[in-house]
């Protein structure tokens, strides 16, 4: 029986952060001691297979005996021996430190399309993916379908692009089949920049074949014979994995002259993107692609009809590639059956913030965002009450409390005035001050902005300038009607998307979360206490033990006190920092 | 060609299908405001300032890059494009020196005139402004980063027309700048295309610092005297001093001209210029004399070469900075008058 | 220098690239795009020099001054940045007297950056120490590392 004995030890960039060699080390050490002989492996590591999602478990055990799979949760190197002793050698699970009820519940309401050989499959075997059908879609295309049944299949699929704008991918591959030039580009853009969301870069690392063989199929469809995948260089892993997927697909035959036998030539280049968010805009990603600064230019002409080089070409991000495979193996039917009448299929979201679970889902389109933060993500980390979910990172926009029960689907947000996205989720609890998730996000987009048109450029550094008054106390009757001012007259007047979706994110917490604009400008405080600017500190005398933490933590020498004699902040001094709040272990630090 | 038919503020048009809409409505006498568009260079549409409004599309669109297109309904004054081109108005000169004043460029400024025509005074939005300490220290052209509203004429200019790229966008967001590389002081060849496309006071030549903006400036209109391209340029002149030189864009030369012809007029009033003939006497020194008196002491020397050695033993040189007409003249004058084809010119610059 | 210079441009010139391509390896090469490598490749391409400085000011990972010795990385994406990754920031650079612009600690030890988003996001606040992942950390902790590193 120890023979058949595997222990799996999630290894992706979670579980590393976790201790998760640590843990390999010590399984080692424990088996050797034991005398038992196992096999360790490493899950979700660069030779094994991807990442399963449930990340803030980590580091997770797996330990398979024959058919039955067990899986440990939150396991420290420390922990290792016992699991040997009474799970291996003895036969006795330890049953305090498995995975909860929340494990399972994790995965009920997920269904896996995109994500579906993620953690299942080791991405960097060609094998293991044509084990599980890959390249059978595109092979069926190639050999059996015309150009023009693939992208019909597709557009009945109701597929839609997964990058943010949602727009109807067999439309967008119609259009480029019909724009005329015998040089045709398709580009996969994996310049994944919304601050929150990894899900690209988890399909690249965890399938990169399913990448590559929607690209194929992409483009047959529109007759393009050169591609290009814009990838991020902050990701090396995801870089290497699909470097050598592209090579395993070459030497098949899958790439190159005469793929599966047809008379189809098509191959793949990747491009480094060098760190620019507005290289997600299309027309930027170009730019960046010739060499260029990533600076948009205005459309049309469209790159369907002038894209890379001037020529044709399609854009579609990572996950819209990553689901033709299924599509075209399980057929549009199949695929239109999940999701809602105009937002078909499943989408995947980085689930983050102050959530018990986070991780990447994948979901049907059309579930509730009650579903995935009660069910899915467990609630609330801290406990304290759920405040609002964010969604769709700089460009998209804060949804309350009080509308959980809507359905998340393209029109349902944007009628709640925010987006799908990219599919970043950020959840906030009472200790987020709204004010300052919104000149968060306008930081990161004025700092991004590529400045060549006046609005976005300037304007978006107005709107940051009027935030920061705001946060700091300086705040002034008039300047929630400056932001509405400001925040329309960019979002009509911007050239490029990034422009046009900034103020969002300032726009959504103004409608529902006015009542803390208001507070910080008129009352001078922060409800949720977390503007710097207008909170003091004090120590309440009474319950200070002279601990002497505060004192050595104030950067600014602001606390002052002798030992066994209640510390004092002098406010005249003090930075505002926090330090001594974080530091002080019996609660004696007040801050209003 | 293809033409198609649109309507422009309920005016039919028709025109060649390869136009856009502002190249369009130009034509027809339809102005619309604009910045960073220029009619010699390439679109840009950065500036937002010359949205129009096309009947089913939804969003105002820029005119100077959309291509026309048969049937199109489009509007270019609304109250709210109005008040759209207002807000970009409010934006630039919250990022601008309000020093109309002192600035070199005031009442050829286009901003200006835009900020005129909108009363536009720029303190709506005030907020931080870009500050830049160093100025460049190239002999012609002031560059003020500062007053600069990155249209992006300038970088444009020297790629499209001159083909020298000195220039390019730096950095990006608040803190984009027109830049050299590696932001040293500009060393190019002064040609000043640059200077002559920029709509603000940003880029003005550094002679003409403080000599005269229009208050009894007067304008001649003449053509470059340095080279037989004959550039046509406009002199710019106060207390019968020369202040300025510039060219008109409809001009043959498109206002377009070279670093001498924009900036190599100083020698025209310097105290080392010859006003007046010299002969050299015997004794070596220079004397003054008069044109006649010159002219024929040149002549009788030319007579008594070719006397006593053929006329083979004289040759000219002209110049390239005469006319077609003054060389035809020239070597008339060789080969008739002195009777050698011994003639040639310079030919360059 | 001149050799790998040498070996940037012949690949270049085989395999075909373009200015962003030469700027990633010599920056892969150096650390960070020496001025003399963009005069070089200017002189020997005939690309403006002024294109290779637009282009490197433009995106964000390209440094024009050399890069110390270590490098932190503090992840400033949403998920990090409601766990206070502004705080913890702002801590290190404080200790080490550097700012967002001056980011190299004068001695030439230490870059402290910031990065948009690591991915790490279910173990916000992250920061990068020499590229090792510290998830769930705090100011202290970063600062107690950074010491050690100095130590080495």
């Amino acid at each position: 029986m120890a023979s058949e004995t595997l222990i799996r030890v999630c290894m992706g960039p979670a579980g590393i952060a976790a201790g998760g060699k640590q843990v390999i080390e010590a399984f080692h050490a424990a088996l050797v001691d034991a005398g038992v002989s196992a096999q360790v492996r490493e899950r979700c590591s660069s030779h094994q297979v991807g990442c399963m999602g449930l990340c803030a478990r980590d580091v997770l055990v797996e330990v398979h005996q024959g058919d039955v799979k067990t899986v440990y949760q939150y396991i420290k190197p420390d922990m290792v021996q016992r699991i040997v002793d009474e799970h291996l050698v003895a036969g006795k699970p330890i049953t305090e430190w498995l995975v909860d009820e929340v494990y399972a519940s994790f995965y009920r309401k997920q269904i896996k399309v995109v994500l579906a050989d993620c953690g299942r499959i080791d991405p960097e075997d060609i094998d293991a993916y044509e084990a599980v059908k890959g390249y059978e879609a595109a092979r069926e295309c190639l050999t059996n379908r015309r150009p023009e049944e693939v992208i019909e299949e597709v557009k009945m699929s109701g597929l839609r692009g997964r990058g943010g704008a949602g727009f109807p991918t067999g439309l967008k591959w119609e259009l480029g089949r019909k724009s005329r030039g015998d040089d045709k580009y398709i580009i996969c853009n994996a310049d994944e920049g919304d601050p929150g969301a990894f899900m690209d870069r988890a399909v690249i690392e965890g399938s990169p074949h399913a990448v590559i063989e929607g690209m194929i199929i992409g483009a047959f469809s529109m007759g393009a014979r050169n591609g290009y995948v814009y990838i991020r260089a902050e990701y090396p892993l995801a870089v290497e994995r699909l470097k050598k997927a592209l090579d395993q697909a070459r030497t098949r035959g899958y790439l190159g002259k005469g793929i599966f036998g047809s008379a189809f030539d098509f191959d793949i280049k990747i491009k480094l993107g060098a760190g620019a968010f507005v290289c997600g805009e299309e027309t930027a990603l170009i730019a960046s692609i010739e060499g260029m600064r990533g600076m948009p230019r205005p459309k049309p002409p469209f790159p369907v009809n002038r894209g890379l080089w001037q020529k044709p070409t399609v854009i579609n991000n990572v996950e819209t590639f990553a689901n033709i495979p299924a599509i075209i193996r399980n057929g549009c039917g199949w695929y239109a059956g999940f999701g809602t009448d105009k937002s078909k299929g499943t989408k995947v979201f980085a689930l983050t913030g102050k959530i018990k679970n986070p991780g990447l889902i994948e979901v049907p389109m059309g579930i509730t965002l009650r579903e995935i933060i009660e069910e899915i993500g467990g609630g609330i980390e801290s406990g304290r009450p759920f405040k609002a979910v964010q969604t769709g990172g700089p460009s998209g926009g804060c949804i309350p409390a009080s509308m959980l029960d809507i359905a998340v689907d393209y029109e349902s947000l944007a009628k709640v005035g925010s987006i799908v996205g990219s599919g970043g989720m950020i959840v906030l609890d009472a200790d987020d001050c709204m004010v300052n998730v919104a000149k968060y996000f306008v930081q990161f987009t004025q700092s991004e902005s590529c400045g060549k048109c006046v609005p976005c450029r300037v304007g978006t550094k107005r709107v940051l300038e009027t935030l920061e008054r705001i946060t700091t106390g300086k705040g002034k009757e008039d300047d929630i009607e400056r932001l509405e001012k400001l925040a329309g007259g960019i979002k009509a007047m911007s050239l490029c998307g990034l422009g046009q979706t900034a103020p969002n994110p300032v726009l959504s917490t103004l409608k529902y979360f006015r009542d803390e604009y208001e507070a910080h400008i008129r009352d001078k405080k922060c409800p949720a206490k977390v503007c710097k600017g207008l909170l003091t500190y004090s120590i309440d005398e009474a319950t200070c033990k002279a601990c002497g933490a505060c004192l050595r933590a104030c950067p600014s020498g602001a606390v002052s006190g002798e030992k066994k004699k209640p510390h004092r902040i002098d406010a005249a001094k003090c930075v505002r920092c926090g330090a001594c709040f974080e530091v002080c272990k019996f609660g004696s630090v007040n801050r209003e | 060609m293809a033409m198609v038919s649109l309507t422009i503020n309920g005016k039919k048009i028709t025109v060649p299908d390869d136009l856009t809409i502002l190249e369009a409505a130009n034509r027809h006498g339809i102005a619309i405001p604009n910045l960073c568009k220029h009619p010699q260079l390439t679109p840009f549409g950065g500036c937002r300032l010359c949205v129009v409004e096309i009947k089913g599309v939804p969003r105002p669109v820029a005119s100077c890059t959309t291509p026309v297109n048969e049937g199109m309904e489009i509007t270019t004054v609304t109250e709210q494009l109005e008040q759209h081109r207002k807000f970009v108005l409010e934006l630039i000169l919250s990022d601008h020196p309000n020093d109309c004043m002192t600035c070199e460029s005031t009442g050829s400024c286009q901003l200006q005139e835009l900020a005129y025509t909108y009363g536009v005074k720029g303190q709506e939005y005030a907020g931080e402004r870009r500050t830049y300490a160093k100025k460049d220290g190239n002999p012609f052209i002031e560059r003020d980063l500062e007053k600069c509203i990155l249209c992006g004429r300038c970088v444009k200019v020297c790629q499209e027309i001159q083909g020298v790229e000195a220039i390019d966008f730096g950095y990006r967001g608040f803190k984009s700048k027109i830049t050299t590389a590696y932001e040293d002081d500009l060393n190019c060849e002064f040609c000043g295309q640059c200077v002559h496309v920029c709509p603000t006071g940003a880029l003005t030549g550094k002679l003409w610092k403080r000599k005269g903006r229009y208050e009894g400036v007067k304008e001649t209109d003449t053509v470059c005297p340095y080279c037989g391209t004959g550039c046509n340029i406009t002199v710019h002149s106060k207390n019968n001093e020369i202040i300025r030189i510039t060219s008109r864009p409809w001009t043959w030369n498109e206002g377009f001209l070279c670093v001498k012809g924009r900036f190599g007029y100083p020698f025209v009033s310097s105290p080392d210029r010859l006003t007046k003939p010299l002969i050299k006497r015997k004794s070596g020194e220079f004397e003054e004399t008069t044109w006649t008196a010159a002219l024929e002491y040149t002549a009788s020397w030319f007579r008594k070469i070719r006397e006593e050695h053929g006329p083979d033993a004289l040759g000219g040189l002209s110049s390239a900075r005469c006319t077609n007409e003054e060389n035809y003249l020239f070597q008339k004058f060789m080969r008739a008058g002195i009777g050698t084809n011994n003639v040639d010119h310079c030919a360059r610059l | 220098m001149q050799k790998t210079l040498d070996n940037i441009l012949s690949r270049y010139r085989e395999s075909g690239g373009n200015v962003i391509s030469l700027l990633q390896e010599t920056q892969d090469a150096f650390g960070y795009v020496p001025r003399e490598a963009v005069q070089f490749f200017s002189r020997e391409l005939g690309i403006a020099a002024s294109k290779f400085y637009g282009v490197a000011t433009f995106y964000a990972q390209f440094r024009l001054r050399p890069v110390g010795k270590h490098k932190v990385t503090a992840c400033c994406g949403t998920a990090c940045h409601v766990r206070g990754a502004e705080r913890i920031m702002s801590g290190i650079q404080r200790e080490l007297h550097v700012t967002d612009e001056e980011d190299t600690t004068t001695d030439g030890q230490i870059t402290v950056e910031k990065v948009a988003c690591l991915g790490f996001c279910s173990f916000a606040p992250v920061v990068l120490v020499d590229g090792a992942v510290h998830g769930k950390t705090t100011t202290d902790a970063v600062i107690k590392e950074i010491k050690s590193l100095r130590k080495k």
